[in-house]
C-alpha cells in the first residue's frame, strides 16, 4: 500500500516514521530505475558499510540483509528460502543468504520494483563469516566486479595501528580504484569529507534518542522502535542531507515525549505503564517482528538498550565519522562494529547497558541463522548474571525464516522471565 | 614396526583424549611448554621455533561424553565446539599452555573469546589471517600477525626467538611437509595398500607428536608398507571435500572405504598441507612464511576467492592431479564455510563434469548405514552405470 494511501485510511504514524518510510521506498524506487537512468548499483552490507564512500561515485546502494528483513516483514522471506534450498543451499546456513538468492532468483524487491542486478559488490567482511562467502555466492549469479575489504577481528578488544593500516591500504589499493572504474568517477577525498561530516550530526542526534532511554519512564523502545531509528543510518542515507533531517525530527519527537512523561510507541499506540526495562542481545524476528514486540508491550516490558542497534556502528561508546582522518575514519568504523568485538567486550557493554540503563536483566534472543552473534550467547547469560546479579533469559528465533518463530514457545519464555524479574523484586524488598 | 603395528600405534594416539603423549613430551622437556591449536591453519615453525610443542585439538570425536560442553551452545551449532569447551573444562587440555583459534569462521572466533573468559590466565590467542592476498596489503598484515605471535611465544619460553631458530623450523616442518606429499603420492598410486583410515590415523598422529618423530613414523609407514600385501578392490576413487575443522568418525572414513570407494585425497587435516611447497629456509622467515601463505597455499572454504573464474579450480585439479572420478563432500552440520561453499564448488565440478555426492555428519555421528548407501550407490554410479 502506498503512503498516501496508508496516510488517507488514518493510519497513525510520527513524522519521524512516515519520513523513513518514504526514504525507503524512494531508495527502492530509485534502484528500480538506476539502470534506466544511467546510474550503477553497488550491494554491500550493513555492518561497515561504506556508504559516504559508496556516494562518491554516485552509486545506488542496495544492502542484501536489507531486502532480506523487509521481504521477512512482509511475508515473503519463507518462499524465497525454501526457493534457495530447492536449488541446493543448505538448510543449516544462514536465511538472509537464502532469502537474498531466493529473491535474486525473481528479481522483484521487497516493495514489488524491479531489482536489478548489481554492477559492484562491496563486501565489507566485517564481523560475520558468512559476508564473504555471501558475496562469492551473489558473484557467481551475477556474475559482476566485487570488490572486497577485509577487516580484522577485535579479538584483543583494541583497534590496532596495523589493523587500521591494513583496512587503509585496501581501501586506497583496491576498493577505491575499483569504485573508480566501475563508475566511471574519480574519487574526490573532499566529497567524502562532506559526506563524513554530515553522517557526524547524525550520529549525535541517533546517540542521544538511544540514550534517551535512561529516562524513566523511557521514552522509546531501543530494541524494536530502535530497529527503525536505525534504519536511514545503518544502510543507504548515512551522510546524506535527508538522515540528517530524519535524526533532527525524530529527537524533537523524543524530546516532546520525554516532557510529557510519555512511554514508547507501540503499532498499537502508546505503551502502558512501564513495568520492565530489559536490555537485549541479539537480532529481532523479522517475519513475526509485531507479535513479538506485543508479547513485551503487553506486558508493559520495555528494551532499554540493545546491542543489535549496534551492529552498524557503535556510536553510545564515543565512535563518530571525523571528516579530518576520512579514510582512517571509515577503517575505524569497520573495525567497530559490534559483532567485531571479541565476546569479553561484548559482555562489558551489557553489564554497562544494564548499570547505566537501570535494567531488570537481560533477554537473549538467539538467532539460528547468525553464528557470529550466537555462538557463545549462553556463557555470555551467565557472565551477565554473575556480574550484575541481574536474571537473564535465552529465547531462540531465526531472523526471516518463519519455520523457526514459535509464538507460544516463545511467548511462554517470556513471560516466565517476568515472573522471574518479579521474584527477584519480591526477594529484594 | 610393520606398518599394521605403526597404525596401532596412531590408532593409540588417536583415542587418547587426555592427551598422554603430550605429558609426556613435557616430561622428557622440563618446562616446555605445549600450545593447542584448532583448525584449519596456524604457522607452527613459530610455536616449535620457541622450544614448544604444537598440538592439534580437534574436537572430541565419537568417543567422548559431552555433558558440559552442550550447556554452552545451543542445537544449531556445530559439535567441535562443544566438544572442545568439554575437553577443556574437565581437565584434559590443562596441559596446554596456550591455546590458538585461527580465522576460520564466526564460532571459532567466538570460542576464542570464550576460552579468555573461561580458562583466565592461560594464553589466549586468536590467529588473523589475511583475505587480501598482495604483499603489501594483506602481506603487510600478515607479518605483524606473525610479529605478535613470535614476541608472545618469546615471552612465554621465557627467550628471544630469533630468525634463525624461525628458519631451522621452518627446515624442519618442509621435511614433514615432504614426508606428508610423499604419503599422499603414495595413497593415491597404491590406496589398496594405504587406505584412507591408515593414512588419517598417521596424520592425525601428527597432531601431537614433535615434529620430527612424526616426520620419521610416515617415512617408517612408507618404508614397512612396501611389505605388505593387501588385496586390490574394484573400488571408484574419490576426493573427500569439506572435513577441514570438525572431523568425520573414523568409522565413517572406513565406510567410506568399505562402500566401495578409495579415498585419494582429502581435506581432513589441512594443516599439514596447507602450504604446498617448501618455504624458504633462508633470509627473513617471517616474509617467507606470509609469502607462502598468500602465494602458495590450499584453497578452501574458509578463504576468499578473489576471482570467480577461479572457484573450484583447486579441487577440480586435485581431483585430475589424483586421478579421481569423483567427488564426496561431507561436511559437519552447520559448518557455515563448508556448506555455505559447497554449491559454487558443485557447480564447478558440474561443469568440468565431474561427478559428486554430498551428506553431512557430525563428529559423534553413529549411524554409518546411511552414509554407506550414499557412498555405495555414489560408487556403484561411477563403476556401474557411467558411460
Amino acid at each position: 500500500m502506498s503512503i498516501d494511501k496508508q496516510k488517507e485510511q488514518g493510519v497513525q504514524k510520527e513524522d519521524s516514521m512516515w519520513r523513513q518510510k518514504e526514504m525507503i521506498n524512494a531508495n527502492y524506487a530509485s534502484l528500480a530505475s538506476a539502470h534506466e537512468n544511467g546510474r550503477k548499483i553497488a550491494a554491500t552490507f550493513v555492518p561497515g558499510n561504506l556508504n559516504e564512500l559508496l556516494m562518491c561515485f554516485d552509486l545506488d546502494r542496495s544492502l542484501p540483509e536489507t531486502n532480506a528483513l523487509q521481504n521477512g516483514m512482509r511475508k515473503k522471506s519463507g518462499r524465497m528460502i525454501m526457493d534457495a534450498e530447492r536449488a541446493g543451499h543448505s538448510e543449516d546456513v544462514c536465511t538472509y543468504v537464502k532469502a537474498d538468492l531466493g529473491m535474486m532468483q525473481k528479481g522483484v524487491g521487497p516493495t514489488g520494483d524491479p531489482l536489478p542486478k548489481p554492477d559492484v559488490l562491496l563486501l565489507s567482511y566485517t564481523g560475520c563469516f558468512t559476508f564473504m562467502k555471501w558475496f562469492e555466492l551473489v558473484r557467481d549469479e551475477y556474475d559482476c566486479e566485487t570488490t572486497m575489504l577485509h577487516v580484522p577481528y577485535q579479538a584483543d578488544g583494541k583497534i590496532t595501528k596495523s589493523m587500521r593500516d591494513y583496512v587503509v591500504k585496501q581501501l586506497k589499493e583496491d576498493v577505491i580504484p575499483t569504485l573508480e572504474r566501475v563508475s566511471g568517477v574519480k574519487f574526490d577525498i573532499d566529497r567524502l569529507r562532506g559526506y563524513l561530516k554530515e553522517s557526524a550530526k547524525a550520529e549525535d542526534d541517533l546517540v542521544w534518542v538511544l540514550q534517551s532511554a535512561k529516562n524513566k519512564p523511557s521514552p522509546i523502545d531501543a530494541y524494536f522502535g530502535g530497529v527503525y531509528y536505525i534504519g536511514p543510518i545503518f544502510t543507504a542515507f548515512r551522510g546524506t542531507p535527508e538522515a540528517t533531517a530524519y535524526y533532527n525530527v525524530l529527537r524533537q519527537e523524543i524530546e516532546q515525549r520525554i516532557a510529557q512523561g510519555q512511554g514508547p510507541v507501540t503499532p498499537e499506540g502508546d505503551m502502558g505503564a512501564e513495568r520492565y526495562r530489559l536490555i537485549t542481545e541479539g537480532p529481532p524476528n523479522w517475519t513475526s517482528f509485531r507479535d513479538f514486540w506485543k508479547m513485551f508491550y503487553d506486558e508493559g516490558a520495555v528494551v532499554v538498550a540493545s546491542t543489535y542497534t549496534k551492529v552498524g556502528g557503535v556510536y553510545d561508546l564515543g565512535f563518530r565519522h571525523n571528516s579530518d582522518e576520512p579514510l582512517e575514519t571509515l577503517a575505524d568504523y569497520c573495525l567497530g562494529c559490534y559483532t567485531n568485538l571479541s565476546l569479553p567486550k561484548r559482555v562489558d557493554m551489557l553489564v554497562d547497558y544494564a548499570n547505566e540503563y537501570e535494567a531488570d536483566g537481560l533477554l537473549i534472543n538467539s538467532i539460528k541463522s547468525c553464528n557470529s552473534f550466537s555462538a557463545g550467547q549462553l556463557l555470555m547469560m551467565r557472565e551477565f548474571e554473575a556480574r550484575t546479579g541481574k536474571p537473564a533469559a535465552f529465547i531462540e528465533t531465526d531472523l526471516v525464516d518463519p519455520r523457526y518463530f514459535s509464538a507460544a514457545n516463545v511467548k511462554n519464555r517470556i513471560e516466565s522471565y517476568f515472573q522471574m524479574v518479579e521474584q527477584r523484586r519480591t526477594q529484594a524488598a | 614396526m610393520s606398518a599394521t603395528e605403526i597404525i596401532e600405534r596412531c590408532q593409540a594416539l588417536f583415542d587418547d583424549l587426555d592427551f598422554t603423549a603430550v605429558k609426556d613430551w613435557k616430561a622428557k622437556n622440563p618446562g616446555g611448554k605445549a600450545i593447542g591449536y584448532m583448525p584449519i591453519y596456524v604457522p607452527r615453525e613459530i610455536i616449535h621455533a620457541a622450544g614448544m610443542l604444537p598440538v592439534g585439538i580437534l574436537g572430541g570425536g565419537d568417543q567422548l561424553e559431552v555433558i558440559h560442553g552442550d550447556a554452552y551452545y545451543q542445537s544449531y551449532i556445530c559439535r567441535i565446539p562443544r566438544s572442545t569447551i568439554e575437553l577443556g573444562v574437565t581437565g584434559r587440555l590443562d596441559c596446554m599452555d596456550g591455546m590458538m583459534f585461527p580465522s576460520i569462521c564466526d564460532v571459532i572466533r567466538n570460542l576464542s573469546g570464550m576460552w579468555q573468559l573461561m580458562f583466565e590466565g592461560k594464553y589466549v590467542r586468536y590467529f588473523d589471517v589475511p583475505q587480501n592476498y598482495e604483499d603489501g596489503v594483506g602481506g603487510s598484515f600478515y607479518i605483524h600477525e606473525l610479529k605478535i605471535l613470535r614476541d608472545d611465544l618469546s615471552e612465554l619460553a621465557g627467550r628471544k626467538i630469533t630468525d634463525a631458530d624461525i628458519n631451522n623450523s621452518i627446515a624442519v616442518y618442509n621435511e614433514n611437509r615432504c614426508a606428508v606429499a610423499d604419503l599422499y603420492d603414495y595413497r593415491a598410486v597404491k590406496p589398496w595398500q594405504a587406505s584412507g583410515s591408515d593414512v588419517y590415523l598417521l596424520i592425525r598422529a601428527g597432531m601431537v607428536l614433535p615434529v620430527e618423530e612424526h616426520t620419521q613414523l610416515i617415512r617408517e609407514y612408507l618404508a614397512a608398507i612396501e611389505y605388505e600385501d593387501r588385496p586390490v578392490r574394484d573400488n571408484c576413487r574419490v576426493v573427500v571435500n569439506g572435513t577441514f575443522c570438525e572431523q568425520p568418525p573414523l568409522g565413517l572414513i572406513k565406510s567410506i572405504e568399505m562402500a566401495g570407494c578409495y579415498i585419494v585425497d582429502d581435506d581432513f587435516m589441512l594443516v599439514t598441507r596447507w602450504l604446498l611447497d617448501d618455504v624458504a629456509t633462508d633470509g627473513d622467515p617471517l616474509k617467507n612464511l606470509s609469502e607462502a601463505f598468500l602465494h602458495h597455499s590450499a584453497a578452501t572454504s574458509a578463504k576468499y576467492e578473489p576471482r570467480k573464474e577461479d572457484k573450484g579450480q583447486f579441487l577440480i585439479e586435485t581431483v585430475r592431479q589424483r586421478g579421481a572420478e569423483g567427488v564426496i563432500f561431507a561436511a559437519p552440520s552447520f559448518c557455515d564455510p563448508a556448506l555455505l561453499d559447497r554449491p559454487m564448488l558443485q557447480k564447478a565440478l558440474g561443469k568440468a563434469n565431474i561427478p559428486y555426492t554430498a551428506f553431512k555428519y557430525a563428529e559423534n555421528s553413529g549411524q554409518m548405514q546411511p552414509i554407506r548407501e550414499q557412498a555405495g550407490t555414489f560408487a556403484d554410479s561411477i563403476k556401474l552405470w557411467s558411460v
